[in-house]
C-alpha cells in the first residue's frame, strides 16, 4: 500500500489525524508535546492569559437540519475556547468560496454567524476572503480563529483527569453527525435529528465556580466520544470506565446507526462537553448542567477507574466488558 | 422499554448465560460454536458478550464477512475500472478500505477517481442516468442478503432504458462454506450460530443437509444479545443431547422456506458459478455471476480492462482466521503492520471483520 498519500481519514478526527499530527505536522511546526495538545493553546503576555484557538470547516452539506456551517465555525471556536475555561474574546473569520456560489446561500449563512455570535457573546474582528476557480473548492470553505480570557488559576486541561473522577455529558450524543449524514446526497433518510450545534460557554462559565475539582472540559467533535475519551485517557496516563446504560442516546439517532452500522460513540457533536470532575462535586457539577438550557439530559457517564495509560473500556449495557478505541479512519457504512 | 431495548435486558442476559454456565459447568473439553456472520461478530464483541459466557463454551468467527471473503482479484479489477476516464464506481462504503495486490480503492480515491458512496444499488442506477456520458459500475459484493437488492437494480436499469449502468458481481452464497469447513478434519466445530439475514433469503432449511451430512448443530439466530445467547443455549443443549438438528431461534424474521419472491429475483438475474474465497479458494457453486440474458449489465465482460498481475499479501494469516482455525491474536501482523487505518488483510477492513472487532473492541 502506498502511505504517502492524505486520504480523508486522515481528516475524521480519529486514529489517522493523530498520527499525521504525531508524525508529520507537529515535529515540522510547534515545540508543543504530543500529551499537551489541548483544543486551544494557553498563552501568557505580559501577565495576561489568553487562549487561542482555531478551526476549518469543510462541511457537506453546507445546510442541514438545525444549522448550516456558518454557525458551526462560530459556535466551534468559542467551545474550542471554552474548553480551556477561558472566555471568548473575539474571532477571526476567513472564507473560501468556489466560484459559482450563491450569494444568497452566503447571505444566510452569513446571517446565522452573526446571530451565533451575538449568542455566543464574541465579536468577529477580522477576516480574510478567497475565491477559487470552479471545482477547485466544495462550494465553501470556513476558517475561524479565536483568543479568550483564562481568569482563573485552575489546571483544566486533558492531561488532568485523576483516577475517581466522574465523566459527565451534557447530553445525548450523536445528533450532529447524524443530522449531516441524513442530509447528505444520496441518503436523505428524515431521521427528525437536528444537529446540537451550540456555543458552550454560558454552560462553562456556570461550572468554574466548582473550582479545583474540574479537571477537564473537551467537546468531543469529530471521532465522537469514543475518540475524545481515548485521547483524554493517552493525555492523562489513566483507564476510563464508561457505563453504556447511562450513555444518553437520541432513539432517532439509535435507529440511523444501527440502519447503516454506525456506532453512536464515534459520531460527531458540535454542542457536546465531557466533563471531568471530583466524586464528591460530581452531583453538584450534573445539577448545574441540568439547570443549564444546552443541559438538561446531562448524565454521568463513567468514570476514572485506573492507572493503566490510555485503556477506555465499557461495561455493555447487558453486562459484559469491551474495549473502546479511537475511530479508525472514516465511519463507512456496512453492506449488511 | 421500546421492542429493541427488551432484547438487550440486562438480566434476562445474565440469567440465559448462568443457564449457559450451568449446562456446561465441568465439561472437560470446551465446546466450540462458530458465528457464520460478520454481524454476530460484531455484536459479540460490542456487547461484550465473550465476557459474559463461561470458560467451556468458546466462539470462533466463522467465513461470513462479505468483505473479508473477496479476492485481491476482485479488487484489482475494480481499481483497473475505476482508472478509466469515464468510469464511476459506487460501493457501499467498507469496500473502499480493502487492499488490492498494490492500492485500494480509497488510495485511487485519493489520487482523484470518480468513486462514491451509495447507500443502496438503486442509487448507482440513479446516478448513471443523470451522468449518461458516464460509465458507473456498482461494486456488487455480498452474501444472499445484499445479491437482491443487485439483482432489482439490474431489472430497475433494465426497466428504465439505463445503459451505461453495470454491476462488478462478486456475490457468494452462504451453506457451501459451511460444508467445507464441516468437513475439513484440522477444525472443529461443535454448532453454528446460522447467519441471520443471509437466512431471512434462503430460509433455514438450507442447513438441514448440514446436520444430515456432518451432524452438527446449527441454529439460525438473531443479532441482538439475547438472540445470540439464547442461540448458544439450544447448540449447548442440542451437542449435550447428541443431537444436530436446524432450530429457528430468530423465528420473528426467519421461515424454514425463506423469502420465495427474492429467490425466484435472484435465479432469474444470477448464474451460480466456482468463485474463488479469499483465503479459503475455489469452492464449487458458492457464488452468483450475472445471467447471460443480463450480460450487458456484466462490467466484467462489458467493459475490457488491462488488471493488475495478482500479488497476495504475505503473512497475512486472514485465510486461516476465516475458516475460524486460529484467532486475530494470533496473527503477528495484527495490531502492528496491520490496523483498521493500514490494514493488510481483509478481516482488518470492514466493521465486521474478525480482526477489525477483535481491534476495536477486544483488546
Amino acid at each position: 500500500m502506498n502511505n504517502d498519500l492524505i486520504l480523508l481519514g486522515h481528516g475524521s478526527g480519529g486514529r489517522l489525524s493523530h498520527q499525521l499530527l504525531d508524525e508529520l505536522i507537529i515535529p515540522q511546526l510547534s515545540s508543543v508535546p504530543v500529551a499537551g495538545q489541548n483544543d486551544a493553546a494557553l498563552l501568557n503576555i505580559g501577565g495576561i492569559k489568553l487562549a487561542f484557538s482555531t478551526d476549518s470547516y469543510v462541511v457537506d452539506p453546507v445546510f442541514f437540519p438545525g444549522g448550516n456551517i456558518g454557525d458551526l465555525a462560530i459556535n466551534g471556536t468559542v467551545n474550542d475556547l471554552a474548553m480551556m475555561g477561558a472566555r471568548p474574546l473575539c474571532l477571526s473569520v476567513g472564507f473560501i468560496l468556489e466560484e459559482g456560489f450563491s450569494k444568497a446561500e452566503l447571505s444566510r449563512i452569513l446571517a446565522s454567524m452573526r446571530e451565533a455570535a451575538d449568542a455566543a457573546g464574541v465579536a468577529i474582528v477580522t477576516g480574510d476572503t478567497k475565491v477559487v476557480p470552479k471545482g477547485k473548492g466544495d462550494r465553501i470553505f470556513i476558517n475561524t480563529s479565536g483568543i479568550g480570557a483564562v481568569e482563573h488559576n485552575l489546571q483544566i486541561d486533558g492531561a488532568s483527569a485523576c483516577v475517581g473522577d466522574k465523566i459527565i455529558v451534557n447530553g445525548c450524543i450523536g445528533d450532529h453527525g447524524i443530522a449531516v449524514l441524513s442530509a447528505r446526497e444520496g441518503l436523505e433518510i428524515d431521521s427528525g435529528i437536528q444537529t446540537d450545534s451550540a456555543a458552550l460557554n454560558g454552560m462553562v462559565a456556570t461550572l468554574l465556580p466548582l473550582g479545583s475539582a474540574l479537571h477537564v472540559l473537551r467537546d468531543p467533535t469529530r471521532g465522537g466520544v469514543a475518540t475524545t475519551l481515548k485521547e483524554i485517557a493517552l493525555q492523562s496516563g489513566v483507564t476510563i470506565t464508561l457505563d453504556e446504560k447511562s450513555l444518553p442516546i437520541n432513539p432517532g439517532v439509535k435507529g440511523v446507526c444501527s440502519i447503516l452500522g454506525l456506532d453512536p460513540l464515534y459520531v460527531a457533536n458540535e454542542g457536546k462537553l465531557l466533563a471531568f470532575v471530583a466524586p464528591d462535586r460530581a452531583e453538584e457539577a450534573l445539577a448545574v448542567m441540568h439547570r443549564h438550557p444546552l443541559g438538561k439530559d446531562a448524565a454521568i457517564i463513567g468514570e476514572v477507574t485506573g492507572t493503566s495509560a490510555g485503556k477506555v473500556q465499557m461495561e455493555t449495557m447487558v453486562g459484559g466488558v469491551r474495549g473502546v478505541e479511537m475511530l479508525a479512519g472514516e465511519q463507512l457504512p456496512r453492506i449488511c | 422499554m421500546n421492542y429493541s431495548d427488551s432484547f438487550r435486558d440486562k438480566e434476562l442476559v445474565q440469567g440465559l448465560a448462568r443457564r449457559i454456565a450451568g449446562m456446561t459447568k465441568g465439561l472437560s473439553k470446551p465446546l466450540v460454536f462458530m458465528e457464520v456472520c460478520g454481524t454476530h461478530t460484531m455484536a459479540i464483541y460490542q456487547f461484550g458478550l465473550r465476557s459474559l459466557l463461561p470458560p467451556e463454551v468458546k466462539l470462533i468467527s466463522g467465513p461470513g464477512c462479505p468483505v473479508c471473503v473477496t479476492p485481491n482479484s476482485y479488487l484489482d479489477r475494480a481499481i483497473a475500472l475505476c482508472r478509466l476516464p469515464d468510469v464511476i464506481i459506487t460501493s457501499f462504503g467498507d469496500m473502499l478500505r480493502v487492499p488490492g495486490s498494490s492500492s485500494s480503492l480509497m488510495e485511487e480515491r485519493a489520487k482523484g477517481a470518480d468513486i462514491r458512496v451509495v447507500y443502496s444499488p438503486l442509487d448507482a442506477v440513479q446516478l448513471a442516468a443523470k451522468n449518461p456520458a458516464k460509465r458507473v459500475v456498482f461494486l456488487g459484493v455480498g452474501f444472499e442478503t445484499t445479491a437482491p437488492t443487485v439483482a432489482g437494480s439490474i431489472l430497475a436499469a433494465k426497466a428504465q432504458g439505463v445503459s451505461n449502468y453495470f454491476v462488478l458481481a462478486s456475490h457468494k452464497t452462504m451453506p457451501q462454506p459451511m460444508a467445507i469447513l464441516s468437513a475439513d478434519p484440522d477444525l472443529q466445530v461443535d454448532g453454528y450460530i446460522c447467519p441471520a439475514h443471509v437466512s431471512a433469503i434462503i430460509g433455514a432449511d438450507a442447513y438441514r443437509f448440514l446436520c444430515e451430512e456432518y451432524k452438527v448443530p446449527c441454529v439460525v439466530t438473531g443479532f441482538e444479545p439475547t438472540d445470540v445467547l439464547q442461540g448458544v443455549e439450544l447448540l449447548v443443549r442440542q451437542a449435550l443431547a447428541g443431537e444436530s438438528k436446524v432450530e429457528i431461534q430468530y423465528s420473528r424474521v426467519v421461515r424454514w422456506e425463506g423469502n420465495a419472491k427474492a429467490q425466484a429475483m435472484l435465479a432469474d438475474v444470477f448464474t451460480p458459478f466456482d468463485a474463488p474465497w479469499r483465503g479459503i479458494g475455489v469452492l464449487p457453486g458458492s457464488g452468483l455471476r450475472i445471467a447471460d440474458k443480463y450480460a450487458g449489465f456484466d462490467a466484467e465482460l462489458a467493459i475490457p480492462v488491462q488488471v493488475e498481475e495478482l500479488k497476495e499479501h504475505k503473512g497475512c494469516l486472514c485465510g486461516e482466521i476465516l475458516k475460524g482455525k486460529v484467532s486475530p491474536f494470533d496473527c503477528p501482523l495484527f495490531g502492528g503492520k496491520c490496523t483498521p487505518e493500514s490494514p493488510v488483510g481483509a478481516c482488518m477492513v470492514s466493521s465486521e471483520g474478525t480482526c477489525a472487532a477483535a481491534f476495536k473492541y477486544g483488546r
